[in-house]
């Protein structure tokens, strides 16, 4: 089972973490930008943190031979703080970067104006910059804000098939799944989404456009959530091309609207001179 | 775009560094940025350091685009400080590559530049950093006439190799390789100390 975990925030998890994942067959994911349980005060905070998804963390991944690619965004959580407004405009510089394949997560948390604002302008920039955008839906209120949110995408220049509506359930899943938009659904433990309910969606809606994450973080997560949903469909008696298309394929083809999709990346031994680097944290 | 269309226009757009592109941002740094999906993982390292040798940045400019860089950049950034850089006002680039645990970080940032300006300590330290990390010392700029007659980093080595050994880890085969470069062998002619910055003895010495 190959699979790409299309939202998952490793630089919450250990390396550990990493090698369980090649383990279970992850070759692939995506690591959008998102709130780090402590409010950020700065820019400058998520400067430092955009770089560690554009430089430690595909280090680490490439340990295992899993490719990392991310997103980046002014969160939900902290767009509504003046403090951290300026990011905004400091987006730009860092869009343009190799894998960065998507504008994300960047949508509703408490559904304020200053959020209507950082999500009509981070789509805004999805269009300018030719990529996709992965969007966040609420936790709280969640019909209201999935309703919310497919007006704002339908009023903004990005086409609703480069969104990926993320987070989604039973009961947000049929207007998302309406609206156009590709649609995700995050896997947890506790909350959310169980594999068991996800068969029963796929079984309900179908696998086109459909992508099923982890979203591990640094609460009650884990990530190989993605293989549990897997081994969940065969045995409800989907077959391995409809597992491959949901946890490989999908995310794929929605990533790679960006154009900048790389999952041939070097082998780990041959990174450096044929030295291993599994040392490297020492 | 055909990856040779793409460099060659891109290589004549960084001779004019007024240029500019989306978000306003000079235009040779956004070639820059693009190199690696344009040209590819195996031609990305040498596309970008064509463009910085053409655009020719000053350490104002190298810095800016370090600190704004991904991994690959940095490395292209740390590639090109020899050609590049004079003097030692690019150090602080160095430096902060050292601080990381990315390999191929280090192992950019242990160049001629490096060589030729990295402080006795920072160096015998960076070293160390890449026995720790199994960066090869091959990567490492100008080695043997640096660590030669340095007793300071014989030591170092030599007490590296005791913690190993006590906990009954391997040590690594690079350490032997280092240390006995750190020998005084009267046949070669004497470096001189190794404290501070060595320019005439480690240019020439091309490996």
């Amino acid at each position: 089972m190959r699979i790409f975990d299309p939202h998952i925030h490793m630089t919450s998890r250990t390396t550990d973490d990493y090698e369980a994942m090649r383990a279970a067959g992850v070759r692939a994911l995506v690591e959008p930008a998102f709130w780090l349980g402590q409010p950020r005060t700065s820019p400058e905070s998520f400067y430092d943190y955009f770089d560690a998804l554009l430089g430690w963390e595909p280090f680490r991944a490439a340990q295992y031979g899993i490719a990392h690619h991310c997103a980046l965004a002014l969160n939900p959580k902290e767009a509504g703080d003046p403090r951290c407004a300026p990011v905004l405009d400091a987006l730009p510089r860092y869009l343009l970067k190799d894998h960065v394949v998507a504008v994300g997560e960047t949508g509703y948390d408490s559904m304020t104006p200053a959020e209507d604002h950082a999500l009509a302008h981070q789509l805004t920039l999805a269009h300018e910059f030719g990529l996709p955008a992965l969007v966040h839906t609420p936790h709280r209120d969640k019909l209201a804000g999935l309703r919310r949110t497919v007006d704002v995408v339908s009023e903004s220049p990005l086409a609703p098939d480069r969104v990926l509506l993320d987070h989604l359930n039973e009961t947000t899943v049929k207007e998302a799944k309406d609206s156009g938009a590709w649609t995700g659904f995050s896997i947890y433990p506790d909350t959310k989404m169980d594999p068991h309910r996800m068969v029963a969606i796929l079984q309900e809606y179908g696998t086109d456009k459909v992508l099923v994450n982890s979203a591990a973080d640094w609460g009650r997560s884990d990530p190989l959530l993605t293989r549990t949903t897997g081994e969940a469909m065969l045995a409800a008696g989907f077959t391995e091309d409809d597992v491959d298309k949901v946890l490989w394929r999908n995310p794929v083809a929605f990533y790679g609207l960006s154009g900048r999709l790389d999952l041939d990346r070097e082998s780990p031994s041959a990174l450096h001179e044929g030295n291993s680097l599994l040392r490297g944290g020492e | 775009m055909n990856p040779d269309t793409w460099l060659a226009t891109a290589l004549d757009e960084a001779a004019d560094p007024a240029a500019t592109g989306p978000g306003g941002l000079p235009l040779w740094e956004v070639r820059l940025a693009e190199a690696g999906r344009v040209c590819g993982p195996a031609h990305a390292d040498a596309a970008r350091t064509a463009l910085l040798r053409a655009a020719r940045p000053g350490t104002t400019a190298l810095t800016r685009v370090y600190r704004h860089g991904t991994a690959a950049e940095r490395r292209a950034v740390l590639t090109v400080l020899d050609a590049l850089v004079p003097d030692n006002s690019a150090l602080p680039l160095v430096e902060d590559a050292l601080r990381t645990h990315d390999t191929r970080l280090l192992a950019a940032a242990l160049g001629p530049y490096a060589a030729r300006h990295l402080g006795a300590h920072a160096w015998r330290h960076a070293i160390l950093k890449c026995l720790f990390t199994g960066v090869p010392v091959s990567a490492v700029h100008g080695l043997p006439l640096r660590a030669h007659g340095d007793a300071e980093l014989a030591r170092m080595l030599g007490d590296f190799a005791d913690e190993r050994t006590a906990a009954g880890r391997p040590v690594p085969e690079d350490l032997h390789t280092v240390l006995a470069l750190t020998a005084v062998r009267p046949a070669v002619p004497t470096a001189p100390p190794t404290d501070g910055a060595r320019p005439g003895a480690v240019r020439g010495e091309e490996n």
